[in-house]
């Protein structure tokens, strides 16, 4: 069980400067770790979950932080803090959804703290699995969440596949429905994923969150222009408004003409393992008014088939209010 | 090498999990070997027994119905399902990653009904009894073993319908099978599917850690009997063996040369209701093709 310790287990510290440096020292060595903003990181070292042998730290990177245009669009680096992509002049008048996203990540000593890269790959909040349970996602055999007993009111609702953890990344719903790309490197060279491709399913592989396998580095997330200056909907619950993740939040980009959506992008979080993006959605309302009746259909047809666990079957009406919300046009 | 897996149970205590995937790499390197191995040996060193004419037996048709449409079936059904559930077992074990549960446990539903109608057929229809392996075999293996230690020509000794190292094969697919089957529909019960639920609490979590290690072995198990079955169905040698599964019949010929006809009698196969009543010839009915 988790046990809050006041030391760590040793590690050995790597702090390269480059990212081929960053991605010699993954190449070279077993068990490492790669620390963005550490907040998430220490918790595992501290708890004596996570035990690596050697820890990669990326502040001294400098090609990995910073915004800079990028074609028709923006390039943002992944070691890039929460709190300069809200800052950003750039991103707040073009992709005003991330800016909106990353603007509720946690605290602002949090945001100063934590990277972009850092919140997209965090690792789920499932207490279970966060406490040292050797569940699935930790290579057992059990979902200790997913029985009829279990304190599952902040678990998945859709996309489970025996482990019912949820995906707590802010960030990403955004950047889902930004249409972003990521750009991962490891020693053999570069690959792009589309932002919904990114993130990986307990179906897929229980183990992991995101593509992202021992020796990757995500680099930046290429934002195209696509969808710069759309109508953006951004809204999260949350049990507290000071700072918590999401309940459930719902990210959209839509492009309107005289009342009518042209086009549309939407994706929620928080009640799946991965964003879940509303392809079914985006076909229903293009071409539709952005009106109540509207959004109330498209919110139905978002949660078609949610499977609820026991203690949170609010997450239905709420991810489908959400969505109705969105599309309807309110003001978040 | 890493054999096994364990994990701290919520209690504090170490509980088996799974095997290490390891066992994955030994199991496909085995097979490798034994492949490589068993061709070198018959390349160079196996002596050659002297190739005899078969008798005249025009009693014989020219092609003898080795097995029925419907065992061909099974076994090409059977082959199609083993290989999904390797494949939606193993490669994202090897890093190929996609969605492979349901695919698989679909799959080892499918392989369970292919079995339970197999031994249904093969208890009505067939000679039940025919592939196992008795005392008999046990002792024409003896011999076997004393004419390749001795490295004696080693003239294949003629058999039933099924010889030596097909019942042998049988036995070791039949156990290790079950062993996948049994475990993987308790395993059945901790995933969500469309008629029930999961519960992982049906089982504690020390069994459960068996159940994983049982079913891990006899997958791995499978690597390396899939490996050797693939091998043997495309060697020249037994290339005869391989078409009848796919034509269902074999030569006069092969017949002449590979069985004894005292012990795969062609005419009528004896169902298990007559094999019970002591009424049975040991004769079988697919024998003979029609012309």
């Amino acid at each position: 069980m988790a046990v809050i310790r006041d030391m760590m287990p040793a590690f050995e510290l790597f702090q390269p400067t480059s990212v081929d440096e960053a991605l010699d020292v993954l190449e070279r060595h077993d068990n490492t770790w790669v620390l963005a903003g550490g907040l998430d990181s220490m918790d595992w070292f501290k708890d004596r979950i996570k035990r690596p042998d050697v820890v990669v730290e990326l502040g001294s990177v400098s090609e990995l932080a910073g915004i800079r245009a990028s074609g028709d669009g923006l390039e943002i680096g992944a070691m890039t803090s929460l709190r300069d992509v809200v800052a950003s002049d750039d991103v707040r008048s073009r992709f005003g959804l991330l800016a909106d996203a990353a603007a509720q990540v946690a605290t602002p000593q949090i945001r100063n703290q934590g990277t972009l890269g850092g919140n997209l790959i965090q690792d789920t909040r499932c207490w279970y699995y966060r406490g040292g349970w050797p569940c699935y996602r930790a290579g057992g055999n059990i979902c200790y969440a997913g029985t009829p007993r279990s304190m599952n009111r902040e678990h998945a609702v859709t996309g489970q596949s025996r482990c019912v953890a949820v995906n707590g990344a802010d960030t990403a719903g955004a950047l889902v429905a930004l249409g972003a790309q990521m750009m991962v490197r490891n020693a053999g060279g570069e690959r792009v994923y589309e932002a919904e491709d990114f993130f990986v399913g307990p179906e897929i592989d229980i183990e992991r969150m995101t593509v992202l396998e021992p020796g990757d580095l995500l680099t930046h997330v290429r934002i195209p222009g696509d969808w710069a200056g759309a109508r953006f909907y951004w809204e999260k619950v949350r049990d507290r408004k000071s700072w918590d993740w999401a309940l459930a939040s719902v990210a959209a980009a839509i492009v309107e003409s005289n009342g009518t959506i042209e086009r549309a992008r939407i994706a929620i979080n928080g009640v799946a393992p991965t964003p879940v993006r509303l392809t079914d959605v985006e076909d229903l309302v293009q071409g539709m008014p952005a009106n109540d009746d509207t959004g109330m259909a498209a919110g139905e047809l978002a949660t078609r088939g949610f499977k609820p666990l026991r203690h949170n079957d609010y997450k239905v009406p709420l991810a489908r209010n959400l969505v109705r919300r969105a599309v309807r046009g309110d003001m978040a | 090498m890493e054999i096994l897996r364990t994990a701290p149970n919520p209690w504090g205590q170490e509980v088996l999990v799974g095997v290490a995937w390891d066992l994955l790499w030994a199991a496909a390197i085995a097979g490798f070997l034994f492949v490589v191995g068993h061709h070198l040996y018959v390349w160079i060193m196996a002596p050659k027994a002297p190739k005899t004419a078969p008798e005249a037996a025009p009693e014989v048709p020219e092609r003898v119905e080795r097995h029925s449409q419907a065992s061909r079936t099974f076994h090409w059904l059977m082959a199609a399902t083993m290989l999904t559930l390797l494949v939606t077992a193993f490669f994202p074990v090897i890093g190929v990653q996609f969605a492979w549960v349901t695919i698989h446990w679909i799959a080892g539903i499918v392989l369970t009904l292919l079995i339970i109608w197999h031994i249904i057929h093969a208890t009505t229809k067939q000679d039940f009894w025919s592939v196992w392996t008795g005392t008999k075999e046990i002792g024409q293996a003896f011999r076997a073993v004393g004419k390749f230690l001795r490295r004696q020509p080693a003239k294949e000794e003629r058999s039933g319908k099924y010889p030596l190292d097909q019942r042998a094969y049988h036995n070791a697919v039949t156990l290790v099978s079950g062993g996948v089957i049994v475990t993987g529909l308790l395993m059945m019960v901790g995933v969500d599917t469309w008629f029930w639920a999961s519960n992982p609490y049906f089982l504690s979590d020390s069994t459960w850690g068996l159940v994983f290690v049982l079913h891990g072995l006899c997958g791995v198990g499978l690597v390396t009997m899939v490996i050797a079955h693939v091998y043997f169905a495309i060697r020249p040698e037994k290339r005869w063996m391989t078409r009848s599964m796919i034509k269902g019949w074999i030569t006069r010929e092969e017949y002449l040369e590979h069985y004894d006809p005292d012990l795969w009698k062609l005419g009528t196969e004896p169902t298990g209701a007559e094999l019970a009543s002591g009424s049975a010839s040991s004769a079988d009915p697919d024998g003979v093709v029609p012309a």
